[in-house]
C-alpha cells in the first residue's frame, strides 16, 4: 500500500490503542475497528497535522446523513486514504 | 473567579484576530466553599480547576474568532502540567493560542501565569457545534461580562 495508507494506520493504531496487524485497507473505521466520533477526532487532528490538510468531516458527515454518500465512503481506509490524497494533490496544485 | 459557579474569567484583556490569541485575567477569591475540602487549612486552588480555567479562555478565544456562531466544547485535555500552588487572592494570567482549527474542532495551547512564572499549561482540543437553542443570546451575554465581545467589535 501507499505510504499515505501506511502513514494513516500508523495513526489509527497509535491514536486509538489498536494492534497495527488489526488494521487492513478494507477495515471500516467504525464498523470493524470500533472507533467511536472522540476518537476519530483525534484521528482527524493527527492526519491534518501529518499532511498539512483539514479533512473535511462537517461536509463528509452531512452527506453521510443526507444520504448522499454511503458511510464507506470515508470511513473505509483504502477509500479515506484515496481522499486524504486527493487533499494533498489539491494543495500543491 | 466564581469558582463554584464555575465562572473562571474574570476580564478579557486582549484578543488577537492577527496571530489568534486571546489574554485574559482572573483573580482567586480570598474564600469559596472549594477551599474548605481542598484542603482543609490548606486553600489550594484545584487542578481542575485551573484545567477549566485555561479550557474557559480558550473556549472564548474561539466564540471570539467565529464570532458566536458555534459552541465550542471540551473534548480532549493533552499534556497538562501543573507546576506550582495557586491560593487565594492569586491573580492569574491565562493566555491561549489557537494551534489548529479542524472541520468541526479546534486545538488550543493554554497556560496560565502568576507574574510572568509559569502555573500550568495543556493542550486543549474542543468539538465545534450548532448552539443549542437559546443559548447563543446567553453566551454573548456572558461575552459582554468579561469584555470578549468589546474586545471583538474593537
Amino acid at each position: 500500500m501507499s505510504s499515505t495508507y501506511e502513514t494513516v494506520a500508523g495513526i489509527i493504531s497509535d491514536t486509538a490503542d489498536i494492534p497495527r496487524d488489526q488494521i487492513t485497507p478494507d477495515s471500516h473505521a467504525i464498523e470493524d475497528l470500533g472507533i467511536d466520533s472522540l476518537a476519530f477526532l483525534d484521528i482527524a487532528f493527527a492526519i491534518d497535522k501529518a499532511f498539512g490538510i483539514k479533512l473535511p468531516l462537517e461536509q463528509w458527515t452531512q452527506e453521510v446523513n443526507e444520504g448522499k454518500a454511503p458511510a464507506e465512503e470515508y470511513f473505509v481506509l483504502k477509500n479515506l486514504v484515496a481522499h486524504i490524497d486527493a487533499l494533498i494533490a489539491a494543495k500543491k496544485a | 473567579m466564581r469558582l463554584e459557579y464555575f465562572e473562571m474569567i474574570d476580564r478579557v484583556t486582549e484578543l488577537d484576530r492577527e496571530t489568534k490569541r486571546i489574554e485574559v485575567r482572573s483573580t482567586v477569591p480570598m474564600e469559596s466553599p472549594v477551599f474548605e475540602g481542598h484542603f482543609p487549612g490548606h486553600p489550594l486552588v484545584p487542578g481542575v480547576l485551573l484545567t477549566e480555567t485555561m479550557a474557559q479562555a480558550s473556549g472564548y478565544l474561539v466564540l471570539g474568532l467565529m464570532d458566536f456562531t458555534h459552541m465550542p466544547f471540551l473534548m480532549a485535555v493533552d499534556k497538562a502540567r501543573f507546576r506550582t500552588f495557586v491560593g487565594p487572592g492569586t491573580v492569574l494570567t491565562v493566555s491561549a493560542q489557537l494551534e489548529h482549527e479542524g472541520s468541526g474542532y479546534a486545538v488550543t495551547k493554554a497556560k496560565i501565569a502568576v507574574e510572568g512564572k509559569a502555573i500550568c499549561d495543556a493542550e486543549l482540543r474542543f468539538r465545534i457545534m450548532p448552539f443549542p437553542p437559546g443559548m447563543d443570546d446567553l453566551m454573548r451575554a456572558q461575552g459582554r461580562r468579561i469584555g470578549l465581545l468589546e474586545t471583538t467589535d474593537a
